[in-house]
């Protein structure tokens, strides 16, 4: 068992993890009989409705579709109810790995580092940001949006800059979500300019960060295309889109990017 | 306004959606005045190409005039007519800047979906799946034209829509093929369809020196075009038992130098391998039928090159790699890199070298596009090229014979 989220130290002990997840193990044996698969499957299918349901409508009148749906999901998804303890350490021994990603941009490094460098321009090109003020002195002021609606909100710091070559930061303690990450900005192959690469780790921190995680967690895709959006701008001075343009007659159920 | 919507497998509706809106600084909106009907539209009428959507504007091969720009396009005016090619290319990335205009890094807002299927995304283009960026194509009154400041050309002034309205496909796609040929003196040039591309490939055959051109086709009317507009011999691929042999005696055993597939994934054919292929993308089992590619491969002379400006989507079965292989060819293809060519063959329609509007059989009011297509697709009322009038004033104008029994557009 690997914790590979390292921001919290009170989560490196492992040995404890081990001996909960064997227990585990054996509960899910029990279960795996057709009945039992059947009944995940449901629980599944009508959690993921609800949170689905109030995922739509997002208003305070379908919370409680959101809160009656979620732990079915959860449940559905991983043969245990949501107790705080079992969400704690389920989320402490399965945290995600570090999304890693990178991209070829035909700029030079320097001018890449002074766009980042400003986080308050992250928005710009990270589609789940909201905003980023800078609070000074290396410390800024996050916001992200979440599927539901709801806002996560967190401080983070700076932790490492080398000026037109790497940056890194961390939320500080007592955030929602614990979280951090690195840019590395090195020159390309060839004069074609430099080569990003990011690393981002995500922890969330309760019960109610934990269904966020399972309901949203921060796929390399979601870096990638980042990215590309980061790519898009600084090339070609802004990001492509087709957001607002006509269209005939669309499908009840037209499927959007999910990017 | 009014456009032409693709709503599932061989139905294409004439809506009335909104208007477009410029949403990026580097956008202009034009007004269509000349739409064509592209036979890569007919890959999409046919339903086979993947990531269509009901309600998708098609289109890709359009001119107009400028009537609004973005704050960043310091180019153009209101009231330039302009030309526009099917790619949109951001003209900064590493392929923009070495003229590989189609395969543009920053124009597709849908890499993940290229990237998935092909592993990484060429550029955005119009009215051409989502894959491509799902962007509203110029079958339509209006549409939104990103990256104004480099896409278009600008028409210089008294030269007619139908002149230079292929400047922004099919002429440069035909024209690429040839270039792509590396033609040398004393070549055989053979092409695979009689198309509006293939028409163009034979002509750009000849102004990049080729000593012969062999057309292949089984539409009478577009090998009588190869033949009498295209100076071309000509192969009628159902009046032969073999098109192999008949071009290995044309060229006294060696083969053609040059061959150029202007079919691509939806050949027709009546051969073992042509049904084959017909019951595997029947049953989804086979995305493209590459009856023309096997047989331009099989037909090359050693050492010669394939090019490929026809389209091809997905997955093909039973392409003699061996052939391929063992006879050392060189296979080029890609969508076109239409910028690099428009400059050049505008001056060449100028010059009087080439006459672009020979290949239009049909000029038709906007909302008349779903007859069309199916009209062009089918190949009734000997139909070769579809131009469509968003003003309303296309009229169904019957093709006219010239003297050699050729077929001629009216202009």
């Amino acid at each position: 068992m690997r914790d590979d989220v390292n921001l919290n130290p009170s989560h490196q002990g492992t040995g404890s993890l081990e001996v909960h997840r064997t227990s585990d193990f054996d509960a899910e044996q029990e279960e795996s009989n057709l009945a039992g698969k059947v009944g995940q499957a449901v629980m599944i299918v009508s959690g993921a409705a609800l949170v689905a349901f109030a995922a739509r409508r997002r208003s305070w009148s379908t919370l409680g579709a959101a809160l009656a749906g979620a732990p079915l999901l959860y449940r559905g998804a991983t043969g245990h109810w949501p107790t705080p303890q079992a969400v704690t350490q389920r989320v402490g021994a399965s945290a995600p790995k570090p999304v890693e990603a990178s991209v070829t941009i035909g700029k030079p490094a320097e001018e890449l580092y002074t766009f980042w460098r400003n986080l308050e321009n992250l928005p710009q090109f990270m589609k789940n940001l909201e905003s980023v003020v800078n609070l000074g002195n290396g410390r800024s002021h996050w916001v992200a949006k979440s599927p539901l609606g709801f806002k996560v909100e967190w401080d983070a710091e700076i932790v490492e800059e080398r000026e037109g070559h790497f940056l890194s930061w961390r939320s500080l303690p007592g955030a929602q979500v614990h979280n951090a990450g690195t840019v590395l900005f090195e020159p390309a192959l060839g004069g074609r300019g430099t080569v990003v690469r990011v690393t981002l780790e995500f922890k969330p921190a309760g019960l109610g960060s934990a269904i966020g995680k399972i309901l949203r967690p921060t796929t390399e895709q979601e870096v990638r295309e980042d990215l590309r959006r980061f790519k898009n701008l600084m090339e070609a001075g802004e990001i492509p889109t087709t957001d607002g343009q006509p269209a005939g007659q669309r499908h009840l159920l037209s499927l959007r990017s999910p990017f | 306004m009014r456009a032409v919507c693709w709503n599932g497998k061989n139905d294409i509706r004439v809506e009335t959606v909104p208007d477009p809106e410029i949403l990026n600084p580097r956008d202009a909106i034009v007004r269509v005045t000349s739409a064509a009907i592209c036979g890569s539209d007919l890959h999409l009428y046919d339903g086979y190409i993947p990531t269509m959507q009901k309600g998708d504007i098609l289109g890709h091969e359009f001119m107009g005039e400028v009537v609004e720009v973005g704050p960043a396009v310091k180019n153009l005016s209101v009231g330039d007519r302009v030309v526009v090619p099917f790619n949109i290319a951001c003209g900064q990335c590493f392929f923009c800047q070495r003229e590989l205009w189609s395969l543009c890094d920053n124009s597709n807002p849908n890499t993940w979906i290229a990237e998935k299927m092909m592993g990484h995304s060429p550029a955005g283009l119009y009215g051409y799946s989502h894959m491509t960026g799902g962007y509203a194509g110029g079958q339509a009154e209006y549409v939104r034209v990103p990256f104004a400041d480099v896409n278009p050309l600008k028409v210089p002034d008294g030269m007619p829509d139908e002149q230079v309205l292929f400047l922004g496909d099919i002429f440069p796609t035909g024209y690429m093929a040839a270039e792509n040929c590396d033609i040398r003196q004393g070549d055989t040039v053979a092409v695979w369809g009689c198309g509006p591309v293939a028409q163009f490939a034979i002509q750009s055959a000849w102004m990049l020196g080729a000593e012969r051109v062999i057309a292949i086709d089984s539409v009478p009317e577009r090998l009588l075009l190869a033949q009498t507009w295209g100076r071309a011999e000509v192969i009628d691929s159902d009046q032969v038992d073999s098109v192999l042999d008949t071009l290995n005696e044309m060229t006294g055993g060696m083969g053609p130098d040059c061959c150029i597939d202007a079919v691509g994934m939806e050949a027709h054919g009546h051969s073992v391998d042509a049904l084959y292929d017909k019951a595997k993308q029947t049953l989804r089992m086979e995305t493209d039928r590459p009856h023309a590619l096997r047989e331009a491969i099989m037909a090359c002379r050693k050492g010669g090159t394939v090019s490929i400006p026809g389209v091809y989507g997905g997955f093909i079965d039973k392409v003699p790699m061996g052939a391929a292989f063992n006879k050392g060819l060189t296979l080029k293809m890609g969508q076109t890199h239409v910028h690099r060519y428009m400059r050049p063959l505008l001056e060449r329609i100028q010059n009087g070298d080439v006459d672009p509007t020979r290949v239009i059989t049909h000029r038709l009011p906007l909302d008349e596009a779903p007859q069309a297509y199916r009209t062009f697709r089918d190949k009734e009322d000997n139909c070769i090229k579809v131009v469509l009038r968003p003003d309303g004033n296309g009229h169904h104008l019957h093709r006219h014979h010239d003297g050699n029994g050729g077929v001629q557009g009216a202009v």
